[in-house]
């Protein structure tokens, strides 16, 4: 359990003050310019040591990926992107900090932009967040006119831009690289890696792409140390986490939590426990709707972190936990899912365009029971041809909870498919 | 060099190539569908994933640079699998129309569904249906076919200059469309009808015409401007049923204009298939023999003095030489094969050449354009001018009317005086040429079919050496022609001889008397009301202007009839193949010449093409140098002048229609009533192909 002295979002729940003077009595933008003046190597290697990892779902170690940025400029500009396009279903973590804590996010950009050699960063806003962009607006304004950022930001002798972009209600332009598309004004569809962003990103200049926790946290960590925040948590799955809990719970939550809590612990102690009780669970998607769903035997047990949910072949992805009890139709549950990745795919490439709509086809017809019980592994199939021979990760995420629901639920479906056997040979009778 | 394993054999590649080029030199053959050789790397269709070692994933081998290390794998039954999976996704929503197709016999996806279809489907949903898209007279489209590789948007984006097509939509209802319905204004839009891997886009006049497997194939020249593209004649039995681009990487790469892909249907109409004769004012048919007779008589006693020919923009050199033979023999000094009037200087050869050659262009870093509009006049040099911007830093300055050419330029001015400042180091492109490496200029006939033009072309050549555009290693001096029988007929001598007169003389002459015959050997484009009283010959394949004039009409055989020599703006020899036989009584046009010539008493001294192509070579060595660029040796040409204010207009107005071949085309008629004449077509709309 998370002690409140350890707690990096002090506004999680928008008690306080979010403009400048409530962030300032919180601590943020306390010195700033101290901690740019340990130098570029210096702020890489501290996060490198606290282990931090990437909080918009791939989990991919922040230090590492900040030093992928070039150290000496051939002549083109550096740029950091932050992607505030959050829309996995059941996430909802980067909005609280966008409303409620802004200038976190802000000296996090100003610290990890100076620490990868960028003049300009932007915020790529998921359209709908209308109040979202209007706070951060109003943060960036009061930010520039304090002199935090700007031209000699915080007196450090480093110009840093900050400028806001929305998006326009795109799942796909969340992808790291359909971002960029996105906010070069083009349509948003992932591009082919490699090249890698870092090398050829933005208007074809490095660029790194973070999720807004993952900055927010960074003044913290450089604050504080490493040896903290990696005291959090697990090895390699260190420090505090928003997780965000909703489904059939006494009281959907956003929390900060260690990583690495019981996901037991996690909904009874912050979300008032299952409706009905533990026994009434049916499943949990831990992660964000792109991750395989866990029937209630690995809810049991399961710690909640990037490395011991893929060893229960899930993942950590958003935090986004989705908890479903026993009064769940599983199956249309999944297939709802499915639906929204079929209309979430940008259609650029094959597999994703053409087997995101069979898969929901196969699956509307599996609530129904009406299908052939081969079609069950049909399906498995189909879902295997679409992950990983995608250009981006939402092919892989379309197949992962379906490959889930058949792990754990095929005697469900094909209960299912049995019963309306029945009922077809009962009403030919 | 990286050196990567692919397979277990070790392979060393030039950096900068894919995983999958690099199989390509070893033999390995990747499936691919949106991946070309001559477009950016879309890396869509995921057909080409193989195995990279290391990597957790399949890796789309279009994409991959190769690197040192690699280790890929081709043939393992993952890539076999994740092939196979593609293909599947591929075809659960296509139509699967294969037996009324026109693609079918030549489609990727079909060819491609042998190796690695499924002998059964899987699916068992109802497929998409797409609507139909207008794109205009020339491609016909049936987009429920269609597998998004994006072939289309790029080739239109990168290499038409258009950007009038994209994807709309997303997920499967991605569409390919020109986002508001309009006909596709590229004179290149047809290659995308070659490019796409599928039926989605298809000829629409070659509609279910026929099969490609009943075709015969006929490897030809292009005869419709002077850029001498390379074809292929499609025809069955006596008619030619379609027109499509080979690969030749100096001149046409593997594009071809629409004009040299649709106007074949010209071929077909107002052909003339016999000899006709002009008695009580009216033409009349005739026989061979009548209609030499004829002849015979009308120019028994006239003094060779009094005799003129003229060749038009569509002939073979083997009959401007025969009957330039034909000429002299009857003592005629009168000949021109510059219908258009162009003052082009025949003794210099550097001065009426494309001297920098079309793959050349790609090499220039400023261009200077006098009086031509290269979109118009030869769409492929200019798609060369595109592909050369794209590379960046080509600078275009242009002299003459403003267009859009597909990429940037910088309009000077409008006439000779702006010619004439660049050549006097006036005006600050002057110095934008000079400060280039490899500064070039092409010269039209824009600027050349003026009374001033021999002043202008002098102009042209002192731009030309004050601005470096000639030294040892490198010509800049270029002239766009825009007929492709004007380089041979100058190479072949099809000019005046000392004393002669070149075309307004002639014209002048026949107006006041002074000219009683005029041959017209093709040649259409000509004022015929200047011939006055003259005895006109026409010998051609289209009833056209000429035709219309003529007392005597000799019926010849177009450029897919006959095995003719044509010399395109380079300079390169080619030749045209006999695909179908002229029509009726039409003869190939070397042996009208010929046995006109027995008949007037002055048999020239062959029977046989190959005896008169040898006497070609004996008189012009460089006609048996097929296919090759003889670099030309500079010097003074053109004519110091006064010159006068007058901007230069552009020759072509109308790409569409420029000879009689084009005019004849219904299907060019429809461009010209939509692409210049800016009316609106598309009543396809709504229509998706499945609709029975």
């Amino acid at each position: 359990m998370l002690r409140d002295e350890d707690r990096v979002f002090k506004n999680l729940y928008g008690v306080e003050d979010w403009r400048l003077a409530g962030a300032r009595s919180r601590g943020h933008w306390d010195n700033t310019k101290d901690l740019l003046a340990r130098g570029r190597d210096a702020i890489i290697d501290e996060i490198k040591k606290s282990d931090l990892r990437g909080r918009g779902g791939a989990g991919f170690p922040t230090g590492l990926k900040w030093s992928f940025m070039p150290k000496q400029s051939d002549g083109r500009p550096a740029y950091l992107v932050v992607n505030a396009d959050e829309s996995e279903p059941g996430t909802c973590k980067d909005r609280e900090i966008l409303r409620f804590d802004p200038h976190m996010l802000l000296e996090g950009c100003l610290v990890a932009g100076f620490a990868m050699g960028a003049n300009a960063c932007y915020i790529y806003i998921r359209g709908e967040f209308y109040n979202e962009a209007a706070n951060i607006q109003v943060a960036i304004d009061e930010a520039y006119e304090a002199g935090l950022i700007g031209k000699n930001a915080c007196g450090s002798g480093w110009d840093y831009d900050i400028r806001l972009h929305r998006g326009a209600g795109a799942y796909i332009c969340g992808e790291e690289t359909a971002l960029l598309e996105s906010l070069e004004g083009k349509k948003g569809q992932p591009r082919l890696k490699p090249p890698f962003p870092a090398a050829v990103g933005l208007y074809g200049c490095p660029t790194t792409i973070n999720n807004v926790e993952t900055i927010a946290v960074a003044p913290t960590i450089l604050r504080r140390g490493a040896a903290w925040w990696s005291g959090i948590g697990r090895p390699k799955n260190t420090g505090t986490k928003v997780f965000c809990i909703s489904g059939h719970v006494n009281k959907p939550c956003n929390v900060e939590e260690e990583m690495g809590i019981p996901l037991r612990e996690l909904i009874e102690k912050h979300a008032g426990g299952v409706r009905g009780g533990w026994d009434n669970l049916l499943a949990v998607i831990p992660g964000g709707s792109s991750v395989p769903l866990l029937p209630k035997s690995i809810c049991d047990t399961v710690l909640m972190d990037f490395d011991s949910l893929r060893e229960v072949k899930s993942g950590l992805g958003t935090a986004g936990v989705i908890v479903m009890d026993k009064s769940t139709d599983v199956v249309a549950a999944i297939a709802r899912l499915a639906h929204f990745y079929m209309h979430e795919s940008c259609g650029q490439c094959t597999p994703c365009r053409e087997g995101t709509g069979w898969m929901w086809r196969v699956m509307e017809r599996l609530v129904r029971g009406n299908a052939r019980v081969e079609e069950i592994d049909l399906l498995l199939d189909v879902a295997g041809q679409v992950e990983g021979h995608t250009i981006c990760a939402l092919g892989d995420a379309a197949a992962w909870p379906i490959q889930g629901l058949i792990r754990h639920f095929r005697p469900e479906i094909e209960r299912r498919i049995r019963a309306r056997d029945d009922r077809t040979a009962a009403a030919a009778e | 060099m990286p050196k990567l394993t692919i397979d277990g054999i070790e392979v060393e590649v030039d950096p900068g190539l894919t995983v999958l080029q690099a199989c390509e030199t070893i033999g390995v053959e990747i499936p691919r569908f949106c991946y070309h050789e001559r477009l950016s790397v879309a890396g869509n269709c995921r057909m080409c994933l193989v195995e990279m070692e290391k990597a957790p994933k399949p890796i789309a081998s279009c994409a991959m640079p190769a690197a040192d290390g690699m280790v890929i794998r081709t043939n393992t039954p993952l890539v076999q699998k994740a092939r196979k999976g593609v293909m599947e996704f591929l075809l659960i929503n296509h139509p699967l129309d294969c037996p009324i197709c026109d693609q079918g016999g030549e489609c990727d996806l079909q060819d491609q569904a042998m190796a690695y279809g499924f002998d059964r489907g899987r699916f068992h949903e109802n497929k998409r249906a797409v609507q139909e898209k207008y794109f205009g007279p020339l491609i016909k489209t049936i987009m429920t076919r269609c597998i998004h590789c994006t072939r289309c948007v790029r080739f239109a984006t990168e290499v038409g200059g258009v950007e009038e097509l994209g994807a709309t939509g997303r997920g499967e209802h991605l569409e390919i469309g020109t986002y508001v319905e309009k006909a596709l204004n590229s004179e290149l839009s047809g290659n995308m009808i070659d490019l796409c891997p599928v039926g989605a886009l298809t000829s629409k006049p070659y509609a279910f015409v026929a099969r490609s497997w009943e075709l015969q194939k006929t490897e030809s020249i292009d005869v419709l401007d002077a850029v001498g593209s390379n074809i292929r004649v499609d025809s069955r039995g006596r008619e030619v049923l379609r027109v499509l681009p080979r690969l030749h990487e100096q001149v046409n790469e593997e594009w071809i204009s629409d004009k040299a892909r649709f106007a074949y249907d010209g071929l077909k109409r107002q052909r003339l298939d016999r000899p006709y004769l002009r008695r009580d004012g009216k033409l009349r048919p005739a026989s061979w023999t009548e209609a030499f007779a004829a002849i015979a008589e009308r120019i028994r006693g006239v003094s060779g003095d009094r005799i003129a020919a003229i060749a038009g923009d569509l002939m073979d050199v083997e009959a401007m030489f025969a009957l330039k033979e034909l000429m002299g023999a009857l003592g005629s000094p009168h000949l021109d094969c510059r219908q258009d009037g162009a003052k082009i200087d025949p003794a210099r050869r550097a001065g009426y050449l494309f001297n920098t050659t079309i793959a050349g262009v790609e090499q220039a870093d400023a261009c200077l354009l006098i009086g031509t509009n290269p979109r118009r006049e030869a769409p492929l040099i200019n798609a060369r001018l595109r592909k050369r911007y794209l590379q960046g830093g080509l600078k275009v300055g242009v002299i003459g009317p403003q267009s859009d050419l597909t990429y940037r330029t910088e309009t000077l001015g409008a006439g000779p005086e702006t010619l004439a400042e660049i050549a006097d180091g006036r005006h600050p492109f002057a110095e934008v040429l000079k400060q280039a490496k490899r500064p070039m200029l092409i010269l039209g006939m824009g600027a050349l079919a003026r009374p001033d033009g021999a002043a202008v072309l002098a102009l042209a050549r002192r731009v030309a050496e004050a601005c470096g555009m000639v030294r040892e290693d490198w010509n800049g001096f270029n002239m766009l022609h825009t007929a492709a029988a004007r380089v041979g007929g100058l190479e072949v001598g099809f000019v005046p001889e000392a004393g002669g007169r070149d075309l307004n003389g002639i014209l002048d002459g026949a107006g006041k008397g002074e000219i009683e015959v005029v041959y017209l050997l093709g040649a259409d484009e000509i004022d015929t009301s200047r011939l006055g009283n003259a005895f006109v010959i026409y010998q051609g394949h289209h009833g056209d202007a000429g035709a219309h004039r003529a007392d005597v009409i000799l019926p010849g055989a177009a450029y897919t009839e006959k095995s003719g020599t044509y010399v395109n703006t380079e300079g390169r020899v080619q030749q045209t193949r006999l695909a179908v036989f002229p029509p009726g009584e039409a003869r190939e046009d070397w042996t009208i010449v010929r046995a006109l010539s027995d008949v007037l008493g002055r048999k020239l001294p062959y029977d046989n093409l190959p005896q008169l192509r040898q006497r070609l070579f004996e008189f012009n060595e460089r006609f048996q140098r097929l296919d090759a660029v003889v670099p030309a040796n500079w010097g003074a040409f053109g004519a110091n002048g006064a010159v006068d204010g007058a901007a230069f207009r552009t020759p072509i107005e109308n790409f569409y229609m420029t000879d009689p071949i084009s005019r004849a085309s219904e299907t060019m008629a429809a461009c010209t009533q939509i692409y210049v004449l800016g009316e609106q077509g598309g009543d396809e709309q709504g229509m998706t192909g499945t609709n029975g």
